[in-house]
């Protein structure tokens, strides 16, 4: 692991966000509002928490923006190759596409299938002895997939230590909030009975998630991260329409001059 | 099969490393694989999704994983982990599935495994393996254990009739000469078929081919086989497999596109469960056409209109 640091200020977070807003923005596509919840973790895990024996699965693919521009701003993705995000001909597809980037190890969107992965990765490091972790982020509505409890039973089964797991806790779903949909709470107490160590953090606080990363012991790492859908853009906030709708051209100003405010 | 199979890969874990899964099954039949890999042996549990997914995660590193349950659970339940996690990425994971077809008998249709390979090759970057006979299962092995790329293995129980000597093992294999048309058997039942054929003049019965590697394409029916069947004019085809997605249809494009046509064709093929009854493999076989006895009477029939 990289060191738990803490490198990002508002103003660089800002700058990003603005550039994941640009990119939803000229691609005229939605699912912003997850990708807003998501990004300040894993703009923090890519640029302060991994190192190069780390791996990152990102289970909620629909937030494959936020991982894009988290990519971008270590580097590892030109501007140029963000410009063509969820354009004809791109590798940046709305969901993490196979052998479309050396840090993107799989194709995912389809719910329920990212925790798996990063436990077989996980795996996989212990039985070649490779150091590193695997981190995984999911949303919460992946939750209600069942192949997620699969993963977790066997992660906790196979002591995959070197397994952490993140749950995005915007309470927002396709058509309904995760209460009204599923009564996924309590989903700590969930992760518990699964064998997990869970942590509860603020999502938006890297601080906080690197409190949580601290707290590794003999289970698999679960850090709920509570956030907010559509973080960072005011009118964004704790509304489900955004996990849709592409900004419109007012829409976009208003939300980027609250990023150069910020 | 199933011994042949764990033998197979016993011998393999001695010369390569690999990982195997099970979806917690194997009793009386994997133990001695289970030694001989020790923590490389994972009993992943009744969970067949994430098994698919953790063996693609774990080969994602570099390892070949061999994911191991009864037939439809190991296609069946899984089937987007396999399209995803496993075929997309192009993982060298193979997923083997015990009692293809009717194998599981009267243990009841939702063992059974009769659109199995149908489904699959339909898959980016899936081969299937079916093999016919036990002594199949070493061979297959190695050129799994070499291929870099996902595979599905169907094993049933071999029915080779005692003493046969069979040819060298191919993807095609000619194992019976015969004038009577062309059949080209999938699976073990060729085994019973040839039983039965062997027992008939040469000039009376079709000339038995058995295929072991699907999908089916132009390039990989031997000339041989494309010979006889421009020769004999006739072309039977017999799997334990729904017709849709199977050897027949497969075959049948191959055959067009290499501008062979033949003048009769009739494909022996599962068709589910007629009568609402259940019973023994070759209860089910019976009563879907595909009993050695029948499939000869038929073709010797269409064979000589």
């Amino acid at each position: 692991m990289g060191p738990l640091t803490v490198g990002l200020n508002r103003s660089r977070i800002a700058s990003v966000r603005a550039r994941l807003l640009q990119m939803h923005y000229e691609s005229g596509v939605g699912h912003i509002g997850g990708n807003l919840s998501a990004l300040d973790a894993m703009l923090h895990l890519h640029s302060e928490v991994m190192g190069a024996d780390d791996a990152f699965v990102l289970s909620k693919g629909h937030s494959a923006g936020a991982l894009y521009v988290a990519l971008w701003a270590i580097g590892s993705i030109s501007d140029d190759e963000l410009r063509t995000f969820h354009k004809d001909g791109t590798r940046l597809a709305g969901h993490p596409v196979a052998h479309s980037h050396e840090k993107i190890a799989f194709a995912t969107g389809s719910l329920g299938h990212g925790l798996g992965l990063a436990a077989g990765v996980a795996l996989g490091k212990q039985l070649r002895d490779e150091p590193g972790t695997v981190y995984c982020l999911l949303s919460d509505g992946e939750c209600e997939e069942g192949s997620t409890w699969e993963a977790l039973l066997f992660a906790r089964h196979q002591r995959l230590v070197n397994l952490v797991a993140f749950v995005d806790m915007n309470g927002l779903q396709g058509f309904g909030s995760t209460r009204e949909v599923a009564s996924l709470e309590p989903l700590a107490t969930k992760f518990r009975g699964f064998g997990a160590h869970v942590e509860e953090v603020d999502g938006h606080a890297p601080d906080r998630i690197d409190a949580a990363l601290r707290q590794r012991g003999d289970e698999p790492l679960v850090i709920l991260l509570s956030t907010v859908k559509g973080h960072g853009v005011s009118f964004m906030e704790g509304r489900m329409e955004w996990h849709y709708l592409p900004m419109s051209d007012e829409q976009y100003r208003r939300a980027r001059e609250e990023q150069a405010e910020a | 099969m199933r011994n042949a199979f764990c033998s197979a890969l016993v011998a393999l874990s001695a010369r390569k490393p690999f990982v195997f899964f099970t979806g917690d099954l194997g009793f009386m039949a994997l133990e001695p694989l289970q030694q001989a890999l020790g923590k490389r042996f994972i009993n992943a549990g009744v969970a067949e999704q994430n098994m698919v997914t953790v063996a693609a995660g774990v080969a994602s590193v570099g390892e070949q994983c061999w994911a191991y349950s009864i037939a439809p659970f190991i296609y069946g339940r899984p089937f987007e982990q396999i399209r995803n996690d496993v075929c997309l990425h192009d993982f060298d994971v193979k997923l083997v599935g015990n009692g293809g077809g009717y194998g599981y008998g009267v243990m009841g249709a939702t063992h059974h495994a009769i659109e199995d390979y149908g489904v699959l090759c339909t898959l980016q970057n899936m081969s299937v393996y079916v093999p016919a006979f036990a002594d199949d299962l070493s061979p297959i092995v190695d050129r799994l254990s070499a291929d870099k790329h996902p595979a599905y293995l169907r094993l049933g129980r071999c029915e080779k009739p005692k003493g046969w000597v069979l040819p060298d093992y191919a993807p095609w294999r000619r194992l019976l000469r015969g004038d009577a048309g062309v059949l080209v058997v999938v699976g073990p039942g060729a085994g019973a078929l040839l039983q039965q054929a062997v027992q008939r003049p040469e000039a009376q019965r079709p000339e038995v081919w058995v295929v072991t590697e699907l999908p089916v394409r132009k390039e990989s029916v031997p000339e041989a086989c494309l010979s006889r069947i421009r020769g004999t004019g006739a072309l039977f085809v017999l799997e334990e497999h729904v017709a849709q997605g199977g050897v027949g249809q497969m075959l049948s494009l191959s055959l067009l596109e290499a501008g062979v046509h033949p003048r009769c064709f009739r494909h022996f093929h599962a068709k589910g469960y007629l009568s609402g009854r259940y019973g023994s493999q070759a209860f089910h076989r019976a009563e879907n056409g595909l009993e050695p006895a029948a499939v000869l009477a038929e073709i010797a029939r269409l064979a000589c209109a």
